[in-house]
């Protein structure tokens, strides 16, 4: 074999691997590919669900373990001059509602949630970007406010609707399905590192769902609606980042 | 004279990871660039102290789209890639491993015996390659052993850990089997193991693909594709 074939040789595989690489940003349009490679969460979804213990819990940290400094990310704060008030006094008038699919919708106050048997534990928060940061949650356990709203049985997901708004005023919402919802960790924090929650994080509530990614961790939550479909609600994904993003509605990957 | 080198499992493993293994490679690179540090231990995020960070290769801090799918940032859809095409990695390496048991692939082609292991033999195996000469005319179908270490430590070494990290990454994992984040020490650890034994399949890569085309690409190539190799004659000495 001649060095200029040689040459020509890899000079195309050169052209050939930039080619490849623009066809994957072609592919990445086409409809049907990207339909398959969509379609992989699925099947993420489904592996992870069928092998794994539905009970099973995320790790917890000791103390000495934390981060010295947990970063915030997403919406630092709402700004809307509703939220300005409530953050004025304190959120004492702040309420979290839980309607939808349940036989008493009920009101909360940030007190009658302190008011509830706490739990508190020191878990790691990985951000879809690949950073993670380990903090120490304190709130009452979400199947404490969905047992006292009596979630019916046609109830399949809760969606959380929250108090900041990105852009176009699309309102931030997550949902989890029930596995999470019921699940030993899934709290409704009210506080980190052993305050209050501050604004960055979420004041005064966010939700804390340990198994999986940080924009399922919804702050500012106003309202837990109970739901048997998530098609209908906004974009119909299930979550904001799902929705004007394209992110996994599973993100315990 | 022609052998038959390749069977029929190892060439359709070859060219699904082929695929594969480039938008894998591309789509990770894009990943990092959500956030392009690396960290030791369980935690890590802007205000720790990163091991790595991108901005000390590429000029701006991110890996160029030159070298990433998609091109452009987009986290959302490099991960769509990158975790679809990362279950055809995981189990296209279990059935490639089950098949060559029992096609005797392992066993009869990749084997190192203790005598290949010789520091002796591997010099001899080093000087060889330096010459261009990389196949034995007596046993011209066989690999090198240079080739075998290379193939064994890509096959049973840097694809499970690539693909074990990637799996200590996943909330979800963790939870469900947290021995992961004890053996690697945490998972912005094995984010880093992660990363580095991907920039050692890449640099297998290149020097695969460097070897292909000095030991004759065509015949190379075809026999990836046929299984038939033809065993150079004149051209070699």
């Amino acid at each position: 074999m001649s060095l200029i074939t040689r040459r020509m040789l890899i000079g195309g595989l050169a052209a050939g691997a930039g080619g490849l690489l623009a066809g994957c940003d072609a592919a990445g349009q086409n409809e049907q590919i990207r339909g398959l490679i969509f379609k992989g969460a699925d099947w993420n979804q489904w592996t992870q669900r069928a092998l794994m213990d539905r009970n099973a819990l995320a790790r917890e940290f000791r103390v000495d373990q934390m981060s010295p400094v947990f970063r915030t990310n997403g919406t630092r704060n709402p700004g809307t001059p509703d939220y300005a008030a409530h953050a004025a006094a304190g959120f004492a008038d702040w309420r979290v509602r839980v309607d939808g699919l349940v036989a008493r919708p009920q009101s909360f106050s940030v007190a009658d949630l302190l008011s509830m048997p706490q739990r508190a534990q020191i878990t790691r928060h990985d951000c879809v970007e690949g950073w993670s940061a380990i903090g120490k949650w304190q709130g009452p356990r979400l199947a404490t406010l969905l047992d006292a709203a009596e979630l019916s049985t046609r109830a399949r997901y809760l969606v959380f609707h929250c108090a900041d708004r990105y852009a176009g005023g699309r309102p931030y919402y997550e949902s989890i399905d029930l596995i999470d919802a019921f699940h030993l960790q899934t709290i409704l924090a009210l506080g980190l590192n052993d305050r209050r929650l501050d604004i960055g994080h979420g004041a005064p509530a966010r939700l804390r769902v340990e198994r999986q990614l940080g924009y399922k961790q919804a702050k500012y939550v106003e309202r837990i609606e109970a739901v048997a479909d998530l098609t209908p609600l906004y974009g119909g994904k299930g979550g904001l980042w799902e929705d004007i993003a394209g992110y996994e509605w599973y993100a315990g990957i | 004279m022609w052998v038959a080198k390749h069977k029929l499992a190892t060439r359709l493993w070859h060219w699904v990871n082929a695929l594969t293994i480039f938008v894998l490679l591309g789509s990770g690179l894009m990943i990092l660039n959500a956030h392009p540090n690396l960290y030791w231990g369980q935690f890590g995020a802007n205000f720790d102290q990163p091991w790595f960070r991108v901005a000390w290769v590429f000029e701006g801090g991110r890996v160029p789209g030159w070298l990433t799918i998609p091109s452009t940032y987009n986290l959302a859809l490099a991960r769509r890639w990158h975790l679809t095409f990362a279950l055809v990695l995981g189990f296209g390496l279990l059935l490639f491993m089950v098949a060559s048991l029992i096609n005797r692939h392992f066993q009869r082609d990749l084997r190192l015996r203790a005598s290949e292991l010789a520091p002796a033999h591997l010099a001899r195996d080093v000087r060889e390659h330096l010459a261009l000469r990389f196949h034995d005319p007596k046993q011209p179908g066989a690999f090198n052993t240079l080739q075998k270490l290379s193939y064994v430590g890509v096959i049973f070494v840097l694809l499970p850990l690539a693909i074990a990290t990637g799996l200590t990454m996943s909330p979800g994992i963790n939870a469900a089997a947290p021995w992961l984040l004890d053996l690697f020490g945490g998972r912005q650890s094995a984010r880093s193991i992660h990363f580095i034994a991907s920039m050692a399949i890449a640099g297998f890569i290149i020097v695969h693909l460097a070897l292909v085309i000095l030991a004759g690409p065509v015949n190379e190539v075809r026999s990836m594709i046929t299984g038939r190799w033809r065993v150079p004659g004149e051209d070699y000495r």
